[in-house]
């Protein structure tokens, strides 16, 4: 941990420094410092009172005074307002955007009582750590650590502090047992381990704060359900424990305070306080203004490439935003393709091999690059160098995310960060604007709060048995303090510790193997101490999705030669779409697949520019439901000063072929085309929703001998295409519209779906691995001896056709209703639409349907000529539809 | 929130007054004639082969006890896989009706399975031996323990000039032969991978007939 000690005053020798989190000179007055009473309900924080509670009269002990003083800084209002929170024991929520000081506001309450406290006391070896900091990534604790250090030293605090990650050696995790930092900076995982140490009880006795960061990030995940239950344990532990949250700006606050304290009753929730910092300088963000046609569908914003690049050029640093892998990878090899200044240009994703990721960042962090094509990955962390510039392709498919990630240009909080955004396509041109206006006004669609999952409580439970024999009434009532489970009821839980010892299973078959016991004494432990061992090599939460490395290797004699650079790694399932001597894009290169070697793909380079397979898909993220509602009002009344002309023609067009549905209204149009008849719908819940309803409308019409062929789902429309006259069938003499979209879509036909859906067992896979019912794949050890592991969905099938209300397929059913298959929105939707569907009989295609239609197109048409067969067919079809 | 925790999201699964009606039982699907290994036999799609001439049912790595077994080193799978495979064990029994039953070794998951056996388990396995010769080979993972219930214990069985062995010979063979052991497995498109038979006019090697046996591609 090295200070710097001299890159205060001067331009920082580091992006990795405190000095520009921290005001210089006077509190300038626009920061202003207020608690918020939050309309229950409403989305938008409403300032209700402002009270600068208690005016900050604190002021700082030295040597902190003189420490700020010596470099011309006065603590900004929220630090002292943390500060306040703490001398009154107080847990406390921060919400800040990006460049507010955050972490050391976070830090100084804890600074300055350990400085107090060490100098005080005689004894050097505490018993555990005195301030526990949890971030999301590892790389965060890490450079945290590196910029506290630089305070502490430079003011010659008594104060130790260190990191523990799943990287920290063995050697150095045992010495922080015996002799603890005062500070901890760790992960949710290392929490977890800790909390299931024999000494837990004591480690933590003087646990006095947690501070999570970025808790915006963690409370949506099944992360932030495991470090709620372990802080809830850690209460126990330390009962005058206060906690500190570090927050982007959320849609729900309220949430967010009430997962930082201790439940006391279902109903009615406790809260932390809350502290918020105003925004700085309102973000300048555009969308960008081209000469080139905004093309009619397509996700790849091919036309705006020249736009980019002339971008990329004319400011210092650039961050360029993409949603997938596979864009990340089409656009980085596009401007390189095109890059005849040679600008340094990175790419970053998270399948790209760790060291290369660690090597773009540092370069980034230096200075060294003008742009880098990235994905989610950079949506968190570490405090970049200066960007001057995010450009965002593609659709932001959500107001916070977009917020989070303009956030990344200008870590300055009072200088206005400069974001461009880049759509697709015409439909996105309205999200855009839809996002652009949520930007201004300020508005969040963070997700709601999860119900805690139930595989992640069993993890839980047995990690408590692991760590002390426990009383099942205690535990409860620990559990219930956490908020994701307040509403825990007794039975549920009885249930999950039944599947934690026996596998809870009706058939009482393994009651002899049980892996916890209640002794006599009423307390239950674990009966084998092979099972703690087990347990900690399956902690965590994050499900790894089976991938193969990628490996460059050379080719001699037609024979793939052996060693060669590790690119990264791909999903399994795409490999397994390939066949030796196809061709891909990964990694910026064209790549030629020769096989499959144990668990790494052989690749050479390939003399082709052009790849055989387009793409291969990454993550995506759905449509948020708040930037729906926008479009959807946007459709209904199309704001003619704010739209683009083409944008407008194409809406005029479609009012005037077809209609534009209203606000509340489902249209669905039907037409022929060719030999066949077109269904689509435009219900705008996002593109996992739309594949669930498609699989669904396609089981329906089946069974009405409607001949369906296929479907094909977007973020706004969904097409289903077959042999029938789909316009005939419901136009009202026999069925309407309103009998194929009916709300029992969602009992019978999804119940049998589910029992062969491949995603449904991929959901299940995950559960079976966080709740322990089947160990993980750990690395080096699959290689060993091929033995055959028990395949999940064998285990689903069983489990499924035996034990239907088994806790394990109750965990599953959570997980997709919000998950891959989106149900809740479905059937939230289908509930909305039920009486305001319009059905459109048109002979022909409509405007609004060509982006769906070319999606069909894109699905048929493969291969070399692919680029110029798509607009060839998207020419054609606009024509149909113009004319 | 009245409703019970986490069930929710089940709602959304199956409305309210709505009742599972049991489907339609689907009908068998045909077998396939083919000449395997010396045999004209017929080849279920349950896994399973059956030889006319010597009235002969082939199964291969049942793998009973699969979920007690992994039960006795704390991963709790479902205790049904043994339930399942002998259901369909039985099923097959029944619509051929066989002599001789061969179990092509690897019975049971781990020497100690057989013990562990349900007794409605033990039942329906004393049903299928009714009304037929069973022929146990011994596998690498059971050794000769399925005994206990009965019938014969071979390393290595031959029948009309047919070997029948758990593990196949490394190599090409001349005599033809029938064995297990790999639990062979195709992936077709979409992802779903099923059990498969593989072999020629020489040499056979069969599907796992377990339900929890899966297969390796």
């Amino acid at each position: 941990m090295a200070a710097r000690v001299g890159d205060v005053d001067g331009a920082p020798a580091s992006p990795h420094t405190f000095h520009r989190n921290v005001q210089r000179h006077r509190p300038r007055r626009h920061v202003r410092v207020s608690i918020y009473l939050c309309a229950a309900s409403g989305a938008i924080l409403t300032p209700v009172d402002i009270d600068l509670a208690p005016p900050p009269t604190t002021t700082l002990p030295s040597p902190f005074a003189g420490w700020f003083d010596a470099r011309g800084w006065t603590p900004r209002p929220h630090q002292l307002a943390l500060l306040d929170k703490a001398e009154r024991g107080r847990s406390a929520l921060l919400i800040a955007p990006t460049g507010a000081g955050k972490t050391l506001a976070g830090f100084l309450p804890s600074l300055i009582e350990l400085a107090t406290q060490n100098r005080a006391r005689n004894a050097p070896v505490r018993e555990g750590p005195h301030t526990l900091y949890i971030s999301p990534l590892k790389a965060l604790a890490v450079d945290i650590a590196r910029n506290l250090s630089a305070p502490v030293e430079e003011m010659a605090l008594p104060i130790t502090m260190e990191t523990r990650t799943g990287d920290t050696p063995q050697n150095r995790r045992r010495r922080q047992k015996e002799n603890p930092p005062d500070i901890l900076l760790t992960t949710a995982e290392q929490v977890a381990l800790l909390v299931s140490q024999p000494d837990a009880a004591r480690f933590f006795s003087e646990l006095s704060v947690i501070i999570i960061d970025e808790l915006h990030s963690l409370v949506t995940s099944k992360r932030g359900d495991l470090l709620c239950l372990d802080i809830a344990r850690l209460r126990t532990h330390a009962p005058a424990l206060r906690t500190v949250g570090l927050s982007a700006t959320v849609a729900h606050p309220d949430d967010l305070r009430a997962w930082l304290a201790p439940q006391t009753s279902a109903d009615n929730p406790t809260h932390a306080d809350l502290v918020v910092v105003e925004g700085g300088a309102k973000p300048n963000v555009s969308i960008l203004a081209s000469d080139a046609r905004v093309p009619w569908a397509g996700h790849m914003t091919r036309w705006a490439l020249d736009d980019i690049y002339r971008l990329i050029g004319e400011h210092g640093t650039t961050l360029v935003f993409v949603n997938t892998r596979s864009q990340a990878e089409l656009l980085f090899h596009e401007l390189w393709r095109i890059n005849e200044e040679t600008h340094p240009i990175a790419l970053h994703h998270g399948s790209l091999d760790r060291g290369q990721r660690r090597k773009v960042e540092a370069a980034m962090a230096e200075n060294k690059l003008k742009a880098v094509v990235c994905t989610s990955t950079l949506d968190l962390g570490i405090d970049w160098g200066d960007v001057d510039l995010v450009i965002h392709v593609g659709a932001p498919k959500g107001a916070s995310r977009l917020a989070q990630r303009i956030g990344r240009a200008n870590h300055r909080m009072d200088e206005p960060s400069k974001a461009i955004l880049v759509p697709s396509n015409r439909f996105e041109v309205m999200e855009c604007q839809a996002a652009l206006d949520a930007s201004y006004l300020g508005h969040q669609d963070t997700p709601a709060i999860r119900e805690g999952a139930l595989d992640v409580l069993a993890q839980h439970v047995l990690g408590c048995a692991v760590a002390a024999p426990f009383d099942l009434v205690a535990l409860h009532e620990e559990i219930c303090s956490a908020y994701p489970y307040r509403t825990l009821d007794w039975e549920t839980f009885e249930r999950v510790v039944d599947f934690v010892a026996t596998g809870g299973y009706s058939l009482r078959a393994y009651d002899r193997f049980a892996k916890i016991r209640r002794r006599k004494d009423g307390l239950w432990r674990i009966s084998h101490p092979s099972y703690a061992q087990q347990y900690r090599l399956n902690i965590g939460t994050i499900v790894e999705i089976p991938t193969l490395s990628v490996r460059l290797v050379g080719k001699r004699g037609g024979r793939p030669t052996r060693g060669g650079r590790v690119l990264g790694t791909i999903e399994e399932y795409f490999l397994n779409t390939l066949t030796p001597g196809d061709t891909f894009l990964f990694s910026g290169q064209c790549l030629r697949l020769e096989g499959i070697r144990e668990n790494e793909a052989l690749v050479t380079k390939s003399p082709n520019r052009e790849p055989k397979i387009p793409y291969y898909g990454g993550s995506k993220f759905p449509l948020t439901t708040y930037l729906a509602t926008v479009v959807r009002k946007m459709l209904a009344a199309p704001d003619t000063s704010t739209l683009p002309p083409q944008v407008r023609e194409w809406l005029d067009l479609q009012a005037e072929r077809s209609r534009l549905p209203t606000e509340g209204e489902l249209l669905v149009e039907t037409f022929p085309r060719g030999k066949r008849h077109y269904l689509v719908a435009y219900p705008f819940e996002g593109r996992l929703a739309h594949q669930t309803l498609g699989m669904l409308l396609t089981r329906r019409l089946e069974r009405m001998r409607l001949k369906p062929m296929g479907y094909v789902a977007s973020d706004y429309a969904l097409a289903i295409w077959g042999l029938s006259d789909y316009g005939a069938a419901f136009d009202g003499a026999e069925r309407t519209m309103h009998d194929l979209f009916s709300e029992n879509l969602l009992g019978d036909d999804l119940d049998e779906w589910l029992a062969e859906s491949i995603l449904m067992k991929r959901t299940f896979r995950a559960c079976a691995e966080i709740a322990q019912l089947i160990e993980r794949r750990h690395p080096g050890k699959e290689k060993s001896g091929r033995q055959v592991t028990v395949s999940t969905d064998l285990i689903y099938d069983v489990l499924r056709s035996h034990e239907p209300d088994h806790i394990l397929l109750r965990a599953t059913w959570s997980d997709a209703a919000t998950g891959l298959l989106d149900i809740r929105r479905l059937s939230d939707m289908l509930a909305r639409v039920r009486t305001s569907i319009i059905h459109q009989r048109l002979s022909k295609i409509s405007p609004l349907a060509v982006p769906i239609m070319l999606e069909i197109g894109k699905e048929i048409v493969i291969g070399e000529a692919s680029d110029e067969l798509y607009a060839e067919a998207a020419d054609a079809l606009i024509a149909e539809a113009v004319s | 929130m009245s409703n019970a925790f986490g069930t929710s999201a089940m709602r959304a699964f199956t409305l309210p007054g709505q009742i599972r009606q049991p489907r339609p039982a689907r009908p068998r699907p045909p077998a396939r004639r083919a000449f395997v290994a010396g045999m004209d036999a017929l080849l279920d799609p349950s896994g399973a082969l059956y030889w006319p001439a010597e009235r002969t049912l082939v199964v291969s790595d049942l793998h009973l006890e699969t979920g007690s077994s992994y039960a006795r080193q704390g991963q709790m799978l479902p205790p049904y896989d043994s339930s399942v495979t002998l259901a369909r064990l039985a099923e097959v029994t029944r619509h051929y009706t066989p002599h001789r039953i061969i179990s092509l070794g690897d019975s049971f998951h781990d020497p100690f399975g057989a013990e562990r056996l349900l007794p409605h388990d033990v039942k329906t396995l004393r049903g299928v031996m009714e009304g037929a010769e069973m022929i146990w080979i011994t596998g690498n993972h059971d050794h000769a323990s399925a005994a206990r219930f009965g019938g014969a214990v071979f390393d290595e069985f031959c029948l009309a000039g047919v070997t029948f062995r758990h593990i196949p010979t490394e190599g090409s063979v001349f005599e033809p032969e029938v064995a297990g052991h790999l639990h062979p497995a195709a992936s077709g498109g979409s992802g779903i991978r099923r059990p498969v038979f593989i072999g020629c006019e020489v040499r056979l090697v069969m599907p796992a007939f377990g339900c929890l046996a899966g297969g390796v591609a």
